[in-house]
């Protein structure tokens, strides 16, 4: 069994309280800016999207970094190793997703790492718009499609 | 089955790694033309800067790793190849059979015809070797002329500036990284590169460099003379294919690949900084010497080797650098292509500029300067080639909501 974020969009209410547990459970401060989850508001639409990382399988991220500061835990989440990190901002260009930002204020790299297996993000969601669940579980199929949008090279020959 | 990996920078290493996870009984030779463990090039500006280590530098962290992998680790250089016999030579005189060879020999800095470039105090910063040199030779206070400042040398400027020298950079073109960015944003680094106490001199060329008293003097082309403790050349690079003269291996630009990146030799492979590989923004076969495009090769060229047929779809040009600060970075096509639209916004107080070029309603090319949220999302959407429809007409407007645009579009959702 894996565990992943599953995003269903059409329940999402754009309250942004994942943002702020984020940044919170993250960075210490309620700052939208340094959340490794982002919503985005499409107003005329009355949408929201939250927006983060799918830890792809061949994550680009990962196989961009010069410095091996991006591996895979045993969860198969990409994390992001702040002793090794070098803030040359290669994975930031190389995620075709942009789930991976360039902190200035601490001069590395941040994403999402699902919080060791216990996401914040989800805890702060008040309609199960995030939820963690079973990969296999409906759903992860949609996100799965979504990826291979932009992930044809990295999933060829697999 | 011998898999001989020839170079062992991010392509070498990563495909070395990609062919022991598809068969883990295949033996692995990975061959480094240099002494230390495999390293990273591109993390020798944080060496210089004093934020990491040599260690910190290695492409694998965990020292067994190469060992626990069943790699072998050989530090020689290549002599030639025998694609008829499958044998290589290398150049202390030993030769090693393969089955399968990929060259990932790199590149390595130019020397401009400049009188004066063999002297003591002038460098290349390219291996590990040159960051010892500058770590010697550039301490607080030292006058140091930078010689170039494209991709490289804006990188190395950043480093520089960061020992605390008396930095000038003199570049022959009219503006900083001419080839990544265009006028707008290269004047914006500039500004703010002289804004940090840099003195950027564009236009400019080194005639000579004379030998003067514990320090040479750069003859500038203006007629200026600059002393300096230390000149550091990032005057580009080139393909290490020299070896391969004799070898019948196709070379042009780089070592010739096809969609595949399988050279003109029967079971020989090429990648990375080497490679003369595809460029999905023009269709074109060209060397592409960055960072991810080696990592892409050295992935793909192992799956071919290991036997599963993986097509190259292309490579995408992209940069990012950090000018003391200031984050700049560009994609694909950036100057546009031919009846595409193109749209700006520009900060010229904030140090911010953003620059879209399209082709019909697919996004073709970006440059971004003081910019970094999502900004990977122009890479997805030019390499996916996501139909913008009516969101086209709203980053025509409003470049600044490209994740937006992204978001929405991977969504299904038109209205915006």
């Amino acid at each position: 069994m894996q565990m992943a974020l599953v995003i269903d969009a059409g329940k999402c209410t754009g309250c942004k309280q994942c943002e702020l547990a984020c940044s919170y459970v993250k960075e210490g401060e309620f700052n939208p800016a340094k959340s490794r989850i982002r919503v985005f508001d499409f107003h005329q639409d009355a949408r929201f999207v939250p927006y983060t990382c799918t830890q792809c399988d061949e994550a680009w991220c990962q196989q961009a970094c010069p410095v091996n500061a991006i591996t895979t835990n045993e969860r198969g989440v990409k994390e992001v190793h702040d002793s090794l990190c070098v803030g040359c901002k290669v994975c930031t260009i190389a995620c075709p997703f942009g789930t991976v930002n360039y902190n200035a204020s601490t001069g590395k790299v941040i994403k999402c790492d699902e919080c060791g297996g216990d996401p914040a993000c989800v805890k702060a969601c008040p309609t199960e718009a995030i939820v963690f669940m079973d990969v296999e579980q409906a759903g992860f199929d949609k996100m799965r499609q979504w990826a291979a949008k932009t992930d044809n090279a990295a999933s060829a020959g697999q | 089955m011998h898999h001989v990996i020839l170079g062992a920078g991010p392509a070498g290493v990563i495909a070395a790694d990609t062919l022991r996870k598809q068969d883990a009984e295949a033996q692995i030779t990975l061959i480094s033309g240099e002494p230390e463990p495999p390293y990273s090039r591109m993390a020798i500006p944080y060496l210089l800067s004093g934020q990491i280590d040599e260690e910190g530098t290695y492409l694998r962290q965990d020292q067994g790793h190469y060992r626990n992998q069943g790699i072998d680790v050989v530090h020689a250089r290549a002599g030639g190849v025998d694609s008829e016999n499958k044998n290589l030579a290398l150049e202390d005189g030993t030769e090693l059979s393969y089955d399968r060879l990929l060259i990932a020999t790199g590149a390595s800095p130019i020397r401009p015809s400049v009188e004066g470039l063999n002297l003591p105090g002038v460098h290349s910063c390219w291996t590990l070797a040159d960051a010892r040199e500058i770590l010697d030779r550039a301490l607080k206070g030292d006058d140091v002329v930078l010689m170039g400042a494209g991709f490289i040398g804006s990188i190395i400027l950043e480093a520089l500036v960061s020992r605390g020298v008396n930095l000038t950079v003199v570049e022959m073109g009219d503006r900083m990284v001419p080839r990544m960015m265009d006028e707008t944003a290269g004047a914006m680094l500039q500004r703010w590169c002289e804004s940090k106490g840099v003195n950027v001199l564009t236009g400019t060329q080194i005639r000579e460099i004379d030998r003067g008293k514990n320090r040479v003097d750069v003859e500038l082309s203006s007629g200026k003379s600059i002393p300096a403790k230390l000149v550091v050349v990032a005057a580009g690079v080139a393909p290490n294919i020299s070896f391969l003269e004799a070898s019948g291996i196709k070379t042009g630009q780089g070592v010739t690949v096809n969609g595949f990146l399988r050279t003109s030799a029967k079971d020989v492979y090429a990648a990375g900084d080497v490679a003369q590989g595809k460029d999905m923004s023009t269709g074109a076969f060209s060397v592409l010497a960055i960072q991810p495009v080696a990592a892409d090769h050295g992935r793909i060229a192992a799956l071919n080797m290991a036997g599963y047929q993986t097509p190259h779809e292309g490579s995408l040009n992209m940069n990012v650098l950090d000018t003391i600060g200031l984050v700049s970075s560009s994609f694909g096509a950036w100057e546009g292509v031919k009846g595409g639209d193109n749209t700006r916004m520009s900060d010229e107080h904030a140090y911010r500029y953003l620059r879209l070029e399209f082709d019909g309603d697919r996004l073709a090319g970006a440059q971004a300067v003081g910019l970094t949220d999502h900004i990977g999302i122009a890479r997805g959407l030019i390499q996916t080639g996501l139909r913008l429809g009516r969101w086209k007409d709203i980053l025509m407007k409003s470049p600044e909501r490209l994740a937006e645009a992204y978001v929405a579009t991977a969504q299904g959702i038109s209205t915006p």
